[in-house]
Parts: structure tokens; C-alpha cells; sequence
């Protein structure tokens, strides 16, 4: 299996690298692109055959791999066995292989019949980015992760049993496909740069890869702050720490990059801004790899030793330089003329949430960074703890909610003040009234920075109800459905804005969680005998009684703890297990139950308005003395001194015997273990009438629940996102870049409407807009017609042919779309049932063709 | 740039400085954000005073510094381990600052043989 492993992994590193160059030297060939396509599905395949294998040794626990007998052993929970794999430096490497595969063959099956320019360079950037990390594998010292090992060891060393935690399973690879799925908005980018196609193209065909990114992304790190919160000793859910970080900066970035890609869409505008922040992100997510793999700086995250971290460095720098070089070179194109032609539109404030949300990062970066920077100017590494994160990212986190309240209230391109007044009103006056209730009758007047943030999340949230309510009751309105129908109904129709506003709604839940439980914890260390009480925040907390088992894995301490809140007792259990070292062989001594690698398992009480946590920190100083008595009673029993008792010489004999006659030497192990374990129990017993003083670490944790509830509503808003809309899902809609182009036109006419009809924007506003509109889009539909006559063929006219495309507004109704009853009043978005009122073939109506070719 | 100015300043004023145990008993009084080794078998717990060891530097020889502390103790705590601990030399002695006690996250029980 070895042997074969490498060999695919090797064909594997070829094909990329074939691929890839295919690509690039045939790019005018049709049919060499079809075959460059076809060897990255075999890529794909060779690296997931690699991936099977080891995995396949993991479960099977062939200790003659290095990786399983590194990172597993035979008493690894099977579930876990799965699982070691990307704890490993090699596996990770396989594992963004792997996913950088299946992401470059999706990237490449979607776009196979568009983008014809773009598509080789971009697919000679992700099979480049591929070869590396492939020959990483092949040719770097220590990471391949088929190596051997001569002799083979009987057992593993195994998982630690830290990582042995459920999240295990699913952190790391959502980080990963977050980090990875980022190489392909950069690669079209690329792709977009060097064959000077810098319009909106390669950003509506990777836009959905930029979104999947952000939500794997964001996925991960929502997991990880929550496997943190449970832990000890690991700082909360949040500790700035540098590997955290470097999840976090690519996902701001990415954030921003989501947003401001929706200007060059509809405005064409901040071209060199996307540019520049696709690289950004991308070579965050390199750097984010680099730090967990390199060490360079201090982080709980950094793993074991390190050998490709110098060699993640050197693509960064090429990713870096290069990129910079050819945004520069293309500057001409990427400039235009275009300007913001109003302070309150939602451009303005995209460009300011733009601005915000790299000052975070630049923020982030450099405390990061800083102990690098410091030695660099004062030759002393020195390191920039929490607070001082927190006195930076306060203020602009707090700032990014008022401006995720503000975007989605205002239209594109213009709104009066008029319609602005209309759209602010609600919510700003629920923001002062919440914000005064919580001034008066809670403590919260007595953190300004926390009031400013529930305040500005209030606004946020009332408005995007706001929206929802007003986008509702205009489709009730048109259609006449119920409200629930026409919320639904809304929101399916139009994911992509809808699902973003339920993002930022999450966002807002997910912001007061922190404020509350950064702002209002409580967090104290307490020392107690059991039976012992102490009064924390207001609440008893009793140390009931202590815990204390042992099986053949570890030795656990525990407590049993009460916390009386008000007229409620809480029954807690928390408790510090000790593992035995695994994967060493032979008969360790009794010590080993006591002295291993411990595990806490925090006592959590979860509610609405706080969480309460409790860990314990047992003393076992008088078990390790007394295991230390045991380990040289056993030894004395063992040489069978004088006193001994009569068992005692049993086991002498016993192991006499076997160290004559090797055959017996398995059940004489057994025979010592089961001796030992039974002595271990007996200590462990006595822990529970030491009467030990034990630490308690108790924290009181206000709103905490509604960050994770927030992350989720958040995740849920990405994923209504992501999920393809019904024309897309029947394939029939986008087959080319100019359908694609028609198709953005549309949706902008769509989206025109709909902020009229949600009261965005005022009457004359819209009429001014949708004219503009309408005109680009007539302009767009004559050329198209222009440049495909002659080609076009009855079949390929399909749902639109027949009419001779559609037909004019002349009748200057203002509408986008006529209805079957002919009262021409509005949106196609709004009412579902947009139709060709007049169909006689000497016009054009633009927004009615996506909804036409859906009932066809 | 104003945000610029400000990250600049208040890094440098807000940072501790990161030092090797042998650094610290070089430079004396100070606080300092101690990266070393846990000395195995070193670590005793004082009862209610918390926990006190040795640290040296984490490549090449040098001498014990020794540390008390106080709070909570991460789990994979113990000797031979790297950790990194915020405090200041007081008497000879390194006091940690309760709840800045970081051990690294090891991804094997590579120093695992004799703790």
C-alpha cells in the first residue's frame, strides 16, 4: 500500500503539474483546455485515492506508516483514528491537496463553457498552487506521509487526548476548505489581470467560491472558539492568539471582498480594490497555514516541529510580489472614470465597511506581527496581549454593526434624504429606546463601549426586520398571498440579498453576545474543601463531594459542585483526567495512571441569559505519594522480601518463569497489569476521603449563548446564500459570459425594484434609475443581438427566440414588468408572475425574460 | 494614518517584552513574557499558594529559573513542556500573573517519556 500511495501521489504531483502547463502553452486550443480540465479531475481522483489509503491505515492501525503510528494507536476511539490524520503536519499537506482538488475540478466543471480567456491562466495558478503543495509532500524533508517505518512498532503513540474532542473532526477541515476555496476567486483573478479582462466576469463566476470560502471559514472559527469556551486554560473563546488570528484576518477580508465585489457588479467600480484585496485574502490564507505549521511566533497552535514552513514562506512571497507587479502593470485598465454619485447610497457605506474592515485587519496583523516587528527595531521579541486588541477592534467592531444596520436601509447609486428619513425612523427609534431601557435598568450604562454596541446591533437588527417586513408586504400587496407565503416567498426569490441580511442579523446576535460576556464576566479562582461553600457573583457555589475512577485509559478526579442562583441549584459536574501513555510497550509502573497527560472536562450550565462554568483543578499531591508508596511496594513485593504476602510470590514465580520461556511472557504482563490496576483503583478510592482542597475556576458568563446562536443564524443566512436559485439549479439560464452579463442586468433592474417598492427609494429616484437602467440594458440586448446574428440557431433561441427577445416599455409605464392583467404596476422580483404583457416581437423587456424562460 | 500613528505608539508602550529565563536573570527587575521549558519534575503544588517549578531557556543549557504561580493551570501542563508565562522577577523568584500561564499545544506525546 506504501508503494502504491507514493506512486499516486507522485502521477498525482504529475498531473497537476501537466495540467497546468497544458493549460497555459495551449491556451488558444479548445481541445487541449478540455483535456487540461480532464487531468484536474484525475488530479482530484489521484489525491482522494491518496487520502482513502491513509485513512484506510489509520482505521486499520498499520503501524508501519509513520503518520498512524505518530498521531494514532490501537486504543485511539475509532472516530478519532479518522480524525488523526490532519492532526498530523503531512496530513494537513494531503488534506489541502485534497480539497484544493475537489475545489479547482467544481471551479473548473462550472465555468467550462464560460470565461474561455481566463480559464487557462486560472487554471495554471490552482494546478501551480497545487505542484507545490504535491512536491511539498514529494520532496520536502519529513512530510511525506506515505514514509515507513523499519521495524514496525506493535503500537501507536497516539491521538492526544486533547485533540480527542469532536470538534476534532470538523475544525480543522472547515478551516482548510476556507483557506483553500480562497484559490480560486485569486487564480480567475489572476487570470482576469493577465488577459486584461478586469470587468465583472471572473468575479460573478468565483463569487460563490469567495461566499463558500467565508462560510467554511467562519464555520471554523465559530467551532473553534466554542471547543475553546470548554476547555481550561485555553483563554475563553477568544484570546487573540496569533493562529486564531490568522483564521480570522483572511475571513474579514474576505468579508469585505464579498461586498465590495457587489460595487464592481453593479457600478463597476473599485476594480484595483478587488484586485488587491483578492490577493490580500488569499495570501492571508497562506500566511494562516504558514503560522500553525512554522512556530515563528508564539502561539498555544503551534504544532510540534516544523519543515515546510520556510518553503510556505517563499510561495507567499511569490503570491505577494507577483500579484502586486501585475496589478500595477494593469492599473490603466483597472482605473475608471466612475465616481460614487451619492454620499447615502449603499456604495458609500460598502466603501466604508471596506474601510473598516481592513483597518480591523491591519489592526489585527500588526499585534500579531508585533513581536517580529519589535525584533526587528529593538532586537527583543516582545508581544501585545488582549487588551490591547481589544482597545482597537472595539471601536471599529462597533462602528462595522452601525454600518451593517445603515447598508442595508439604503439603495444603490441614490437615495434623498427623504426616502432615508422614511427607512431610519423605525429603527433608529428602537435603537433609543432600547438603549435607554438598558442605560436605566441595567448596569450596562456603566460600560459605554457595551451600550454602543447593543444600541448600534438594535439598529441593525430592527432595521433588517424592517426590510423583511417591507419586502414582504409588498409582495402581499402584488400577489395577494399571506404574509408568512410572501416572506417565504421573498426570500427564495432573491437568496442572495436575503441571506446576506440574515448573515448580518447573526453578525449583530453574535456582537452582543461578546460585548455582554467580555464586558459584564465574572471569572474567579476559589479554593474549597468539599462541603465547602463560596459566594461567587451572587450565587453559592458548594463543592458537593469529589469524584474519582479509574479504567484502563486514564485516572479520573473530579467534583461533584452546586450552584444556587436565586431559588434554583444547578447540579455540575466537573472533572481532570490523567491519561496513561500509550504506545511505549511493556508494563509501565503504577505511577503511569497518575502521571499522564490530563484533559479537563469543563461543568457547564448553558442558559439564555448566562452561562455558568465551572472547572476544577483537583490536588492529587497525596495520590502521586501515594502511588509512589504503591510503586515501591510492588517493587518489594516483586523481589518477595521478607513480610511480603503470599500473592507476592505467585508473581515472582511468575515472571521467573517468563523470562525463561518467552511464550508465557504476554500473560505474566497481563497478570502485573490487572495487579496494578486493581492497586490504582485502590488509590483513586482514597481520593474520595482525602479531603482534599480542590480549585475552582468559576465563571459567570452573561448572554454568551447568543454568540454561538448568532454565529449560527449567521451560517444559516451564507448558506440561503450559497444555495442555487431555481432558474440556476435547472442549468438553463447562464451558458455564456454575455447570458451571464444579461443576467446581472436583470437582477440590478430586480433589485431597482424591489428597493422601490420596499420604500428605498423614492418615486423620482427610481424612475431616474430604472430609465438608466433600462437604456444599458436595451444597449446591452442590441449588441448581443449584433454579435451573435447569423450564429443563431432555432434550437439554441430556446425559451427567448420565438419572440424575437422581448419587447419594449414604450408604453412608459415605468414598469420593469407587465402583468397577464395588463395593470403594468410593478416588479417581477416582488409578484413572481412577471410576464410579456405585449409580445410582439419589436422590443425589449428585459427584467420579464429570467422570469419567462422559469415558467417555460 | 492617525490609526497608524496610534498602533505604532501604543505597541511599543503597551508590549511586554519576551525573554528567555536566562535573559531574565540577566536583566533583573522588569515584567517580562517568559518563554522557556518546565524542568521535569520540578513542579510542586503549595497547597492554596498555587504551583511552583523551574524554567530554563528552550534550546541550550542554562540555569533553573524559578517560578511560582498562581490560577488556573492549562491541562497539558507539566515537565518538559514549553510554556510561556507573563510576570516579573521578585527575590530571585518569577511571579506569574495569575491567568497568563500558556503551555504550547503539542500535536504528539513526543516529550511524553519521563514527565
Amino acid at each position: 500500500m506504501a508503494s502504491l500511495g507514493s506512486v499516486l501521489l507522485a502521477l498525482a504531483f504529475a498531473a497537476a503539474a501537466t495540467a497546468g502547463l497544458i493549460a497555459l502553452i495551449w491556451r488558444h486550443d479548445e481541445r487541449k483546455l478540455v483535456l487540461s480540465r480532464r487531468i484536474v479531475y484525475g488530479f482530484c481522483f489521484l489525491v482522494t485515492a491518496c487520502i482513502a489509503i491513509i485513512e484506510f491505515e489509520f482505521l486499520s492501525d498499520n503501524f508501519a506508516f509513520k503518520i498512524v503510528q505518530e498521531h494514532s494507536s490501537l486504543e485511539t476511539p475509532t472516530f478519532y483514528k479518522v480524525a488523526a490524520m490532519w492532526s498530523s503536519q503531512e496530513g494537513s499537506l494531503l488534506l489541502w491537496a485534497w480539497v484544493l482538488s475537489i475545489f479547482s475540478s467544481a471551479a473548473l466543471y462550472f465555468t467550462r463553457n464560460k470565461l474561455r480567456q481566463l480559464v487557462p491562466w486560472a487554471t495554471g495558478v490552482m494546478m501551480g498552487i497545487a505542484t507545490f503543495f504535491t512536491g511539498l509532500m514529494l520532496f520536502a524533508p519529513d512530510v511525506n506521509p506515505f514514509s515507513q517505518l523499519n521495524p514496525v512498532p506493535s503500537d501507536g503513540i497516539g491521538l492526544n487526548p486533547l485533540l480527542q474532542h469532536p470538534s476534532m473532526m470538523i475544525h480543522p477541515p472547515m478551516l482548510y476548505s476556507g483557506y483553500v476555496a480562497l484559490t480560486i476567486p485569486f487564480a480567475f483573478a489572476i487570470g482576469a489581470l493577465i488577459t486584461r479582462r478586469v470587468d465583472a466576469e471572473w468575479i460573478r463566476a468565483t463569487r460563490k467560491f469567495a461566499l463558500i470560502a467565508w462560510t467554511f471559514l467562519g464555520f471554523g472559527l465559530l467551532l473553534g472558539a466554542r471547543w475553546s469556551y470548554t476547555e481550561l486554560g485555553w483563554g475563553g473563546y477568544w484570546a487573540w492568539d496569533p493562529v486564531e488570528n490568522a483564521a480570522l484576518m483572511p475571513w474579514l477580508l474576505c468579508t469585505a471582498f464579498l461586498h465590495s465585489i457587489m460595487v464592481q457588479e453593479k457600478r463597476g467600480m473599485l476594480k484595483v480594490w478587488n484586485a488587491s484585496l483578492v490577493v490580500g485574502t488569499f495570501s492571508m490564507a497562506l500566511l494562516g497555514t504558514f503560522l500553525v505549521r512554522s512556530g515563528v511566533l508564539q502561539s498555544i497552535h503551534a504544532f510540534g516541529n516544523n519543515t515546510v514552513g520556510p518553503y510556505i514562506l517563499a510561495l507567499i512571497g511569490v503570491v505577494v510580489i507577483g500579484s502586486t507587479a501585475l496589478i500595477i502593470s494593469r492599473l490603466d485598465e483597472l482605473r475608471t472614470p466612475k465616481r460614487i454619485d451619492s454620499l447615502i447610497s449603499r456604495e458609500a457605506v460598502f466603501l466604508v465597511n471596506n474601510l473598516l474592515l481592513v483597518g480591523l485587519v491591519l489592526v489585527i496583523a500588526w499585534g500579531t506581527f508585533f513581536p517580529l516587528i519589535s525584533e526587528l527595531f529593538t532586537g527583543n521579541k516582545s508581544s501585545l496581549a488582549a487588551p490591547w486588541f481589544d482597545r482597537y477592534t472595539t471601536p471599529l467592531a462597533i462602528l462595522l454593526v452601525l454600518f451593517t444596520g445603515i447598508g442595508p436601509l439604503l439603495g444603490w447609486r441614490r437615495v434623498s434624504w427623504k426616502t432615508a428619513r422614511r427607512a431610519f425612523r423605525i429603527p433608529v427609534a428602537a435603537m433609543v429606546v432600547v438603549t435607554l431601557a438598558l442605560a436605566l435598568f441595567t448596569d450596562a450604562g456603566s460600560r459605554p463601549w457595551a451600550l454602543a454596541l447593543f444600541a448600534f446591533a438594535t439598529f441593525a437588527i430592527v432595521g433588517i426586520g424592517q426590510e423583511f417586513w417591507n419586502g414582504a408586504a409588498g409582495r402581499k400587496r402584488l400577489t395577494g398571498e399571506p404574509m408568512g407565503k410572501a416572506l417565504l416567498g421573498i426570500v427564495t426569490r432573491n437568496r442572495r440579498r436575503y441571506g446576506g441580511y440574515i448573515v448580518h442579523v447573526g453578525v449583530a446576535v453574535l456582537l452582543i453576545g461578546i460585548a455582554a460576556s467580555s464586558s459584564f464576566q465574572t471569572n474567579q479562582n476559589v479554593e474549597l474543601k468539599p462541603g465547602e461553600s463560596t459566594v461567587v457573583d451572587g450565587r453559592t457555589v458548594t463543592y458537593v463531594r469529589p469524584t474519582s475512577k479509574v479504567d484502563g485509559l486514564a485516572f479520573t478526579a473530579g467534583a461533584i459542585v452546586d450552584v444556587q442562583e436565586g431559588s434554583k441549584t444547578y447540579r455540575l459536574e466537573t472533572t481532570r483526567r490523567f491519561y496513561r501513555p500509550t504506545g511505549r510497550g511493556g508494563v509501565g509502573g503504577i505511577g503511569d495512571y497518575f502521571g499522564g497527560e490530563a484533559d479537563s472536562t469543563i461543568g457547564l450550565w448553558a442558559g439564555p441569559v448566562r452561562d455558568i462554568w465551572v472547572a476544577v483543578q483537583p490536588n492529587i499531591v497525596g495520590i502521586e505519594r501515594k502511588a509512589r508508596i504503591a510503586e515501591q511496594g510492588f517493587q518489594t513485593c516483586v523481589e518477595a522480601g521478607p513480610g511480603t504476602p503470599p500473592q507476592c510470590k505467585d508473581v515472582r514465580a511468575m515472571m521467573i518463569a517468563a523470562r525463561d520461556n518467552p511464550a508465557l511472557q504476554p500473560e505474566a504482563l497481563k497478570q502485573i497489569e490487572r495487579l496494578q490496576e486493581l492497586t490504582a483503583k485502590r488509590i483513586a478510592r482514597g481520593y474520595l476521603t482525602e479531603n482534599a482542597t480542590a480549585t475552582f475556576k468559576v465563571i459567570i458568563n452573561p448572554l454568551v449563548l447568543w454568540m454561538w446562536i448568532g454565529g449560527l443564524i449567521a451560517l444559516a443566512g451564507a448558506l440561503i446564500a450559497i444555495w442555487p436559485s431555481r432558474g440556476r439549479r435547472k442549468g438553463a439560464l447562464v451558458r455564456t459570459e454575455t447570458d451571464a452579463l444579461k443576467e446581472a442586468k436583470y437582477r440590478e433592474i430586480r433589485d431597482a425594484e424591489l428597493d422601490h417598492a420596499a420604500g428605498k427609494l423614492s418615486d423620482e429616484d427610481y424612475a431616474i434609475l430604472d430609465a438608466e437602467l433600462r437604456k444599458e440594458a436595451v444597449e446591452m440586448l442590441d449588441e448581443l443581438e449584433r454579435s451573435r446574428e447569423g450564429a443563431r440557431v432555432g434550437a439554441g433561441a430556446g425559451a427567448n427566440g420565438g419572440n424575437g427577445n422581448g419587447v419594449g416599455n414604450g408604453n412608459g409605464n415605468g414598469a420593469v414588468t407587465e402583468h397577464a392583467n395588463g395593470n403594468g404596476s410593478s416588479a417581477a422580483e416582488v409578484n413572481g408572475n412577471g410576464h410579456h404583457g405585449n409580445g410582439n416581437g419589436n422590443g425589449h423587456d428585459p427584467a420579464a425574460e429570467p422570469e419567462k424562460a422559469e415558467r417555460s | 494614518m492617525l490609526l497608524a500613528v496610534a498602533l505604532i505608539y501604543t505597541s511599543f508602550s503597551a508590549s511586554t517584552e519576551a525573554k528567555e529565563p536566562s535573559q531574565i536573570m540577566a536583566a533583573g527587575t522588569g515584567t517580562y513574557e517568559m518563554t522557556g521549558e518546565v524542568v521535569r519534575g520540578s513542579v510542586q503544588h503549595d497547597g492554596s499558594e498555587g504551583i511552583s517549578f523551574r524554567v530554563v531557556d528552550r534550546k541550550g543549557e542554562s540555569q533553573a529559573l524559578p517560578v511560582t504561580y498562581k490560577g488556573a493551570v492549562p491541562d497539558p501542563f507539566r515537565g518538559g513542556r514549553e510554556i510561556v508565562l507573563t510576570g516579573s522577577l521578585k527575590g530571585g523568584t518569577f511571579v506569574g500573573e495569575p491567568e497568563t500561564l500558556i503551555t504550547k499545544c503539542p500535536s504528539k506525546f513526543t516529550t511524553q517519556t519521563n514527565g
